[in-house]
C-alpha cells in the first residue's frame, strides 16, 4: 500500500496542541457531527467516505489463497477487485513437458476436492484424440469414479460454506463422511486424496474384491447424513436470512458470463453435460438435474444438496452394472496405450517389446486437437489438447469451471453487505488450485 | 523486518547476557516446566494453500482430531499462533505472504513444512514454484508425502512436541534469526541456487517434445 | 459425426475470403478467420438466430514447437439450445505483433480469460477494459510463461527468482492507477539477463 501512506506531523493525531480532540482518523465515529472535519491530506479511499478492506490471500474465509481488496461505504460493497494468482503452479506449462499418462498425477493436484474426476476427464480427452473406445466394465468404474467425487466436493463445500456462515458441526459430519469415501478410494488406488485412477484407454487397476459391498453400505447410509444435514439448514432461519437473496445472477447474466455447473443451473439454466452431451453413457442412468430458478446462494446450496442424492441414485444403479460386468474386460484391447500384462511382458517376445516401447516412449496420439468438456462438481470441466504426434502435447489446456465462476464474484458482490461477500465467495465453491492452475 | 538482531559476538554486553543464565538446576527445572506447557498447547496457524491443506482439514476433524495434541485452538491470526503449518505447495507469488506471515507471529514459533511441495517443490520443478519453503523461513519439521496422511502430520506434531522438550531458554541462539543482506533472502543466494536444483527423475522431463 | 458442420459453410456464406479455412479434428469443427474479422464472425455467430452460439466455452492460445507456424488464439463457442459446438481460431504471426480485438462486449465472461491469455502468452486483446496480469505479480520480469521460448524454470535463477518475489509488496492494489507494465525479459540490457540467467553461483554459463 505504499502510495496509500499518510505521514502525521503532530504527534499524537486527532489532537490539537491544548490537547482537545480537533480530527478523528479514517473518519471513524464522529462522521455527522459538528467537530468532525476530514483532514485534507488524507487520501480518499481512506476518507470517510470509501473504504479499503483486504481479505485474504492468507484467510480462512477465502477457501485457500484467494485475494479479495473490496472497496466500501459503510457496510455496502462498492466494488471487489480479486486478487487470483496466489497458487499459480504452471500446470499447463509442465504438462507439456509430460507424456499423456503422466499428466494424470498433475489433474490429482489441479482441483483436489475431486481428484478422481479429474483423472476421468484427462482419460477422455486423451481418447477422443486418439479416437479410442474404452469397454463397458470401465466406463461404468469411471462412473463410480466421478459420482464419488461429486459427494465428496460437494461436502467440503458443505462444511466449509457452513463455517463460513458460523456452522461448525456440519463440517463434522461432512468430513466423517469423507473420510468413508477416502477409505473406498484409498482401497482402489492406494492414496487418499491424489487418486491417479485412470489411464489412457482403462484404468490404473480394478476395484479390489468385496469393494463393492463397502460402497453399497455407503449409499444406504449416506443419506441419513444427508437428512441430518437438510434439517439443520433448509429451514433454519439464520441460514436462510444468510443465503435467500443474496448474490442474485440471472439466467442470461450467467450464460453470458460462462458460469457452469450449479452456478449456472441456479440461475435457472437447464444445462448439465451429463444431459445435454452424454459420455461415459451417462444417458442410460436415471437421474434428476436440479434447477434453480431465483439464482441466489440459497438455491446453489439447494442444488448441491440435491446434487448428492442423485449422485448417490447414480452410484447404486452403477454398482448394479458392475456386478453384472463381473469379469468382463477393464481396459481396450490395444498394445499401443495399454501395458501387456506382466506375466506375458515376462514371457512373450511380441509383449515385451509394447511394453518397453510403451515405457519408454509413452502414448502417441495422432496429430490434431480434442476439447473434452465433463460435468465436474465445480462445473464444466475441459481439457483441450493439441497433439504434432508425440508423445507429449503441444499445449495442454484446462478450461477451469472454478476461474470462470469466480470471475462472476464482482458483479455478485455488488451492493451487498461485507457480512454477505464471504457468503456470496463461499456460494462459487472455488478450489484456488484450480482457479490458479 | 521485525526480526531479532542478533548481537554481533564482539560485543560485550551481548556476551554477557547470554552467559549471564548458564543452565543449572533451576534453569533446567524451568525448561521441564515451560517445554511441557509449550509442547502440549501449541497453537498451529494453518497456512493451507493446496491438496495438504484439505488432508489437514481432514487432521483437524472428526476422525483424527488434531485437538487431542493440544491444538484445540486453530489459530488464524499469525499473532496467536505458536506453530506455523505450511500445508501445500508454495509459488513465488505467495512467498512474500509467508514471509510476513512468518515475522508477524511472536516468539516462540516453529513451523512444519507439509507434504513434498512444501519441504522441496515436489513435482513442480517449474518456473512458479519456490523450490521448499526453507528457502523462505526456517523450518523445524519436514513431513513427507504428496499429501502427507493424516497419521503422518501427526507423528510429525510429535516430532515437534519432543523438539520442544528438548529446548532451553538458557540457550538464546534458539530465536535468534537474520535475513542474508538487504534483499530479503533467508539464505545466502548461492545456497538458494544449490537447494534449488533439480534431482532425481526431473533431470531428464525438462525436454518437450 | 466427422463432417464439417453446418455454421462452418454459413460462416464462409456471410463472411467470404474473411474465412480462411475450415476442418475437422476429432469430430469438433474448426474455422479460421483472418483477424480484422474475427470479432464480426464471432458477433455474428453470437446473434444469428440460426447459430446462436451464445455461451463462451474458453479463450486461450495455442503456440507450436514449430517457430516458422503462427501462434493462434482459439474460441470454444457452444449454442446451448441446439447442444452445437464450434471452434474458431485467429492464426497470428509472430513476427507482428500479437493483437486480436476483445470480445468483452459480447461475453463478459470473456474478462478473466483474456487476460490469463495475455499473462500466459502475451496476446494483447485490443479493446480489453481492463487488460493486466492476472496470474503472475503485476511487476513479473521474465516473459510469458507459455510461451515456447520460456524455459520450463524460468530465465532468471532460482535465487533471483526468489529475490525478486520477496521484493513484491504482497499488499499492492495493482489497482489501475497503480498499475506498472510488466516488463518483458527481452527488454532488459543484454548483460543483466545475463547476469539474471547465470545466478549466483554462475553454474550456468
Amino acid at each position: 500500500m505504499t502510495s496509500r501512506t499518510v505521514e502525521y506531523t503532530l504527534g499524537t493525531p486527532g489532537l490539537d496542541e491544548q490537547g482537545r480532540v480537533t480530527d478523528v482518523p479514517l473518519g471513524v465515529g464522529l462522521k455527522n457531527t459538528q467537530e468532525y472535519r476530514l483532514p485534507g491530506q488524507f487520501d480518499e479511499s481512506f476518507g470517510a467516505e470509501h473504504m479499503l478492506v483486504n481479505i485474504g490471500p492468507q484467510h480462512p474465509a477465502t477457501h485457500g489463497v484467494l485475494r479479495l481488496v473490496i472497496e466500501l461505504e459503510g457496510e455496502t460493497v462498492i466494488r471487489v477487485i480479486p486478487h487470483i494468482g496466489y497458487l499459480h503452479s504452471g500446470f499447463e506449462k509442465l504438462g507439456e513437458y509430460r507424456q499423456y499418462n503422466q499428466i494424470i498425477p498433475l489433474t490429482d493436484r489441479t482441483d483436489y476436492l475431486s481428484p478422481m474426476a479429474n483423472n476421468v476427464g484427462l482419460a477422455l480427452a486423451v481418447e477422443k484424440l486418439m479416437d479410442l473406445q474404452i469397454t463397458e466394465r470401465c466406463q461404468v468404474l469411471r462412473v463410480l469414479a466421478c459420482e464419488m467425487s461429486r459427494i465428496i466436493s460437494h461436502l467440503v463445500w458443505l462444511g466449509t460454506t457452513g463455517i463460513d456462515l458460523g456452522a461448525f458441526t456440519p463440517f463434522l459430519w461432512s468430513f466423517q463422511e469423507r473420510e468413508r469415501i477416502y477409505n473406498l478410494q484409498e482401497a482402489w488406488t492406494g492414496a487418499r486424496l491424489t487418486t491417479s485412477v485412470t489411464r489412457v484407454g482403462g484404468m490404473m487397476a480394478d476395484v479390489p474384491t468385496g469393494w463393492s459391498a463397502g460402497l453399497r453400505d455407503f449409499c444406504r447410509t449416506f443419506p441419513s447424513t444427508l437428512k441430518e444435514i437438510d434439517t439443520m439448514f433448509t429451514r433454519n432461519a439464520i441460514w436462510i436470512g444468510r443465503t435467500q437473496g443474496v448474490g442474485v445472477l440471472s439466467g442470461e447474466e450467467a450464460i453470458n458470463r460462462s458460469l457452469s455447473g450449479p452456478m449456472l443451473r441456479a440461475s435457472g439454466v437447464d444445462y448439465d453435460v451429463r444431459k445435454d452431451r452424454p459420455y461415459l453413457g451417462y444417458e442410460t442412468y436415471d437421474f434428476d438435474v436440479p434447477i434453480g430458478e431465483h439464482g441466489d446462494i440459497y438455491d446453489r446450496y439447494r442444488i448441491r444438496l440435491e446434487e448428492m442424492w442423485q449422485s448417490t441414485r447414480i452410484l447404486e444403479q452403477a454398482l448394479d452394472r458392475l456386478d453384472k460386468l463381473e469379469g468382463a474386460p477393464l481396459n481396450v484391447d490395444d498394445p499401443r496405450v495399454i501395458l501387456p500384462p506382466k506375466s506375458r511382458a515376462m514371457s512373450d517376445m511380441e509383449a515385451m517389446i509394447f511394453h518397453f516401447k510403451q515405457v519408454m516412449e509413452g502414448v502417441k496420439p495422432p496429430v490434431g486437437e480434442a476439447y473434452m468438456g465433463i460435468e465436474n462438481p465445480k462445473g464444466e470441466l475441459g481439457y483441450y489438447f493439441v497433439s504434432d504426434g508425440t508423445a507429449k502435447p503441444v499445449r495442454w489446456r484446462i478450461r477451469p469451471p472454478a476461474f470462470i465462476n469466480l470471475s462472476a464474484l464482482p458483479r455478485m458482490c455488488e451492493g451487498a453487505l461485507l457480512s454477505d461477500v464471504i457468503a456470496i465467495n463461499a456460494s462459487v465453491d472455488i478450489v484456488m488450485g484450480e482457479v490458479d492452475r | 523486518m521485525g526480526l531479532i538482531e542478533r548481537t554481533p559476538p564482539d560485543d560485550p554486553a551481548g556476551a554477557t547476557a547470554v552467559s549471564s543464565i548458564s543452565p543449572n538446576w533451576v534453569t533446567t527445572r524451568l525448561d521441564f516446566l515451560t517445554n511441557w506447557a509449550r509442547a502440549n498447547s501449541l497453537w498451529p496457524m494453518p497456512f493451507g494453500t493446496a491438496c495438504c491443506a484439505i488432508e489437514y482439514m481432514a487432521t483437524a476433524a472428526s476422525r483424527f482430531d488434531i485437538a487431542r495434541f493440544g491444538m484445540e485452538r486453530q489459530s488464524f491470526s499469525p499473532r496467536q499462533a505458536d506453530v506455523l503449518i505450511c500445508a501445500g505447495r508454495l509459488p513465488f507469488k505467495l512467498a512474500p505472504v509467508i514471509r510476513l506471515i512468518w515475522d508477524q507471529m511472536p516468539q516462540p514459533k516453529w513451523s512444519i513444512s507439509m507434504g513434498a511441495c512444501a519441504s522441496s517443490g515436489g513435482i513442480f520443478d517449474n518456473y512458479a514454484m519456490v523450490q521448499g519453503i526453507d528457502t523462505i523461513i526456517p523450518v523445524d519439521v519436514y513431513v513427507p508425502g504428496c499429501p502427507p496422511r493424516p497419521e503422518g502430520l501427526i507423528y510429525g506434531i510429535r516430532l515437534l512436541q519432543k523438539k520442544i522438550q528438548g529446548e532451553s531458554i538458557a540457550d538464546d541462539s534458539l530465536r535468534q534469526e537474520h535475513l542474508v543482506g538487504p534483499s530479503g533472502l533467508f539464505l545466502p543466494a548461492e545456497r538458494v541456487d544449490e537447494l534449488s536444483e533439480p534431482f532425481g527423475n526431473s533431470v531428464s522431463q525438462t525436454r518437450s517434445g | 459425426m466427422t463432417s464439417l458442420s453446418p455454421s462452418a459453410a454459413a460462416l464462409r456464406h456471410a463472411f467470404g475470403d474473411a474465412v480462411e479455412r475450415s476442418l475437422v479434428s476429432c469430430r469438433d469443427t474448426i474455422v479460421y478467420v483472418r483477424r480484422d474479422r474475427v470479432h464480426d464472425a464471432l458477433a455474428w455467430l453470437k446473434t444469428t438466430p440460426e447459430q446462436t452460439f451464445d455461451y463462451l466455452t474458453d479463450v486461450t492460445a495455442v503456440e507450436y514447437r514449430d517457430p516458422e507456424r503462427p501462434l493462434e488464439v482459439v474460441w470454444q463457442l457452444r449454442s446451448l439450445a441446439r447442444r452445437a459446438d464450434l471452434r474458431v481460431k485467429v492464426a497470428l504471426d509472430k513476427s507482428a505483433p500479437l493483437e486480436v480485438p476483445t470480445v468483452c462486449d459480447l461475453w463478459k465472461g470473456a474478462d478473466w480469460l483474456e487476460r490469463e491469455t495475455y499473462d500466459m502468452f502475451g496476446v494483447v486483446f485490443t479493446g480489453h477494459p481492463d487488460l493486466r496480469r492476472i496470474i503472475m505479480w503485476e511487476t513479473y520480469a521474465e516473459g510469458y510463461p507459455l510461451r515456447k521460448d520460456f524455459p520450463l524454470r524460468g530465465h532468471f535463477s532460482r535465487a533471483e527468482q526468489t529475490r525478486q518475489a520477496l521484493a513484491a509488496n504482497p499488499e499492492a492494489h495493482y489497482s489501475l492507477d497503480e498499475l506498472s507494465i510488466a516488463e518483458a525479459f527481452h527488454e532488459l540490457p543484454k548483460d543483466m539477463r545475463e547476469r539474471l540467467r547465470r545466478g549466483e553461483r554462475g553454474f550456468l554459463k
